[in-house]
């Protein structure tokens, strides 16, 4: 029997000492409606990447983390999705927030989660340290939440692909210099390798691994 | 005090197998016992929510042969929720079944008792009397099933010594 | 293959409205109401809930009702909510030897600790045709019978008892915090192991079980079995909430619980010793959970090293078609448009009588 992710931890058994709701903020107002409209939104995103999209009435989560994110966050995670986040995000008061409204397990290997959670994209690990996916199950590759300080800016590269009329140019600030390289390698193991949300205030940008990036 | 969801223990909190047990209680009670309680109650505190009360499910487990090792029977409904008093007490309802209304009230009496002032009262009125209403319940269908418990003779076979 | 075809629309909107009278029948007579359901057809309600996989009196009331009392649509309409529900987490494991019971049988032991407790049963009725419960004026408010005192709490499992002899195998956790394997996470892959099996068994469908269990009794499959102890009764459901870190009792639920006894001549590395079969479901579903075990049991073949020559100990076998709404699904689809598949069996047909014709014809000449 496999395990998704390689996730193989019995919640029962854990003895978690429950979640300090004292500094807890509020997660979706109508989390029903609110996440299906975000799950809509973030579908766009992917749909036609590079191009950024509003997340209107995107929740104020926890610091550090911008109202896309948390909007994404709180759509996509759940009991099923291992999370692991980085340093500057892993606070008590996140963890408490995601374990509360998403009850997703946070787990210490980037490779074993099925999300991502970057806040200080310029440390991030590398790409190839999030699970790829298998020849059987492309799905299991990791998504991507990273939280860029501007979506505008930075260096530009020239997106093309499926979703994409002719190309687009997309040009996020924050990254570290080895992305794109990385993203070139990513892109050429389709079907494998991850998709990433890049996020920044309430909009957000899709790049699926379809996406070829020349810069 | 007792903001917190987990707070369990502290100087005026409650020990957690007491929270264990009255959280028990109020989950197995029927939702008619649990408004008349509410009902009951002198000053109805207000509060807002952390959760609203949301249906889902638990993964029912059990074990092979009710001692080895564990495997998945199926799910049932559960209903959740979380609320703050304006006190501060942080209230959580977990409860069988569609039962939002039930979870809601289950979570107000847990955050109520988590108040160290109102706890023996609450206890004596309201868990209580939860309590050994489900007991009786439990009791009437354990007496029927004893009632057809199997009484056997032995026949003696033999010759018989005078 | 299948083609879109236009033009149905209407049609099937009125069939929509034709059901729909048609299950409530004549309008003359009541409604049924989802509390008679839940309360008067509890054994419908249970094995609804036990192979929909999802314990919810009401829901499975309603689709019964929704369904016109076709069990296998109800399955199939309450397999279907439940995967618009979001899973909070699973309970600890229930503690059957805790159960509160209301029946208790046991074939291998006559004077058990505990004694035999009948409960509501049709076992002990003569299966003639009731006809005071076609009455007009019905059945009123029948009242059981009450002993003095309840049964004592926690009374120990025959195979428990049997266990301190050595005589039987003993059934351990041995890593508890294993991963649990779960079909409604993960699709099925074999070899498959306990916990998957029992849990596909639990949903199986329980006329498939039971034919398979009586075809183990009838010599395919080396069966040998004993009704060790069958149990009914409520447990309490124990669950963590994330939000707490201990565990809260969050309701109770109603199991039948079924240990099946099976004869082992003992393998190169196990001595002769009784072997296991388990079954257990939701609410009152005896039948299925006897069946259960004896499958459960021919299933362990391959780990008691035992030859695999018959259905029942092919897991396979058993568990790609116990499912009945799959098999209902797959079964049913045949109904589906198939018209450009048949047309093109047609044409193949068609040529392949004509050179047959010609072959003869050569043939002949």
């Amino acid at each position: 029997m496999t395990i998704a992710y390689g996730l193989a931890v019995p919640r029962t058994s854990e003895s978690s000492g429950g979640i300090d709701t004292t500094d807890l903020r509020p997660g979706l107002g109508d989390p029903v409606h609110d996440s299906q409209r975000f799950f809509r939104k973030l579908l766009s995103a992917m749909a036609q990447p590079g191009r950024p999209v509003e997340l209107p009435g995107a929740p104020e989560g926890p610091v550090p983390l911008d109202p896309a994110t948390a909007a994404a966050a709180l759509t996509l995670l759940d009991l099923d999705a291992p999370l692991w986040i980085d340093w500057i995000a892993d606070t008590p008061q996140l963890r408490a927030y995601l374990k509360f409204h998403c009850g997703c397990p946070i787990v210490e290997r980037s490779q074993t989660a099925a999300f991502g959670l970057i806040t200080d994209p310029e440390h991030m690990p590398r790409l190839a340290l999030f699970a790829q996916g298998s020849d059987q199950y492309p799905d299991r590759a990791a998504s991507l939440l990273l939280q860029v300080p501007s979506l505008e800016g930075g260096p530009a590269v020239t997106l093309s692909g499926p979703g994409i009329r002719d190309s687009a140019v997309f040009a996020p600030d924050g990254l570290p210099d080895w992305f794109w390289n990385d993203w070139r390698l990513n892109a050429g193991q389709f079907p494998l390798g991850v998709d990433v949300f890049f996020t920044c205030g309430d909009r957000v940008v899709g790049l699926p691994r379809s996406i070829l990036a020349e810069g | 005090m007792g903001a917190s969801l987990s707070e369990a223990g502290g100087q005026a909190g409650p020990a957690p197998a007491a929270r264990q047990r009255w959280m028990s209680v109020l989950a197995k009670a029927r939702l008619g016992e649990l408004e008349e309680a509410w009902q009951g109650l002198d000053d109805k505190p207000a509060y807002d929510w952390l959760r609203l009360p949301e249906i889902g499910m638990v993964m029912v487990r059990a074990r092979t042969g009710g001692t080895g090792g564990q495997f998945n029977l199926g799910q049932m409904t559960v209903t959740r929720c979380a609320l703050r008093l304006a006190s501060g007490e942080a209230g959580l309802g977990y409860v069988q079944g569609r039962a939002k209304r039930h979870a809601e009230l289950a979570a107000v009496f847990d955050a109520l008792l988590q108040d160290a002032a109102r706890r023996p009262v609450l206890e004596q009125d309201v868990i209580a009397p939860l309590a050994a209403a489900h007991a009786a319940r439990r009791d009437d269908r354990s007496r029927k099933a004893n009632a057809t418990k199997v009484n056997f003779f032995t026949l003696v076979r033999g010759e018989n010594d005078q | 293959m299948y083609v879109a075809v236009k033009g149905g629309e209407q049609a099937i909107l009125n069939s929509h409205k034709l059901i729909a009278e048609e299950r409530r029948g004549d309008t003359a007579v009541p409604e049924l109401s989802l509390a008679q359901i839940k309360e008067q057809m509890q054994l419908a309600v249970d094995r609804v809930m036990t192979e929909g996989s999802l314990y919810d009196r009401d829901l499975a009331a309603l689709a019964i009702k929704q369904a016109q009392g076709d069990l296998m649509e109800a399955i199939f309409l309450l397999r279907a909510y439940r995967t618009t529900l979001a899973r909070f987490g699973e309970s600890l494991p229930i503690e059957t030897a805790g159960m509160a019971l209301r029946r208790r049988i046991s074939a291998a032991y006559k004077d058990l600790p505990g004694g035999q407790v009948l409960g509501p049963s049709y076992d002990y009725t003569h299966r003639l045709l009731d006809f005071a419960l076609a009455a007009e004026e019905g059945v009123g408010a029948p009242e059981a019978e009450s002993a003095e005192s309840g049964i004592e709490a926690a009374i120990p499992r025959v195979t428990d008892i049997l266990n301190h002899e050595g005589l039987i195998e003993e059934e351990i956790a041995l890593d508890d915090a294993a991963p649990v394997g779960d079909l409604t996470r993960e699709p099925l892959r074999f070899p498959a192991e306990r916990d998957l099996r029992l849990q596909n068994l639990a949903r199986g469908d329980e006329g498939f079980l039971l034919a398979l269990g009586y075809s183990t009794q009838r010599g395919y499959g080396r069966n040998h079995p004993f009704a060790g102890e069958i149990r009914l009764g409520e447990v309490a459901v124990e669950f963590v909430p994330e939000e707490l870190g201990f565990a809260i009792e969050i309701g109770e639920i109603t199991v039948t619980e079924c240990q099946m006894i099976n004869q082992f001549a003992g393998s190169a590395e196990r001595p002769p010793q009784f072997t296991r079969g388990y079954g257990l479901s939701f609410g009152h579903c005896e039948r299925k959970t006897m069946a259960m075990a004896l499958v459960d049991r021919a299933l362990r073949a391959r780990e008691l090293d035992e030859s695999i020559e018959y259905p029942a100990q092919d897991e396979e076998f058993v568990l790609y078609h116990s499912d009945n709404v799959e098999a209902s699904g797959f079964v049913q689809h045949l109904k589906l448009p198939h018209y450009v598949d048949f047309q093109s069996e047609l044409q193949l047909i068609r040529s392949l009588r004509k050179r047959h014709a010609q072959d003869r014809r050569e043939a002949a000449e």
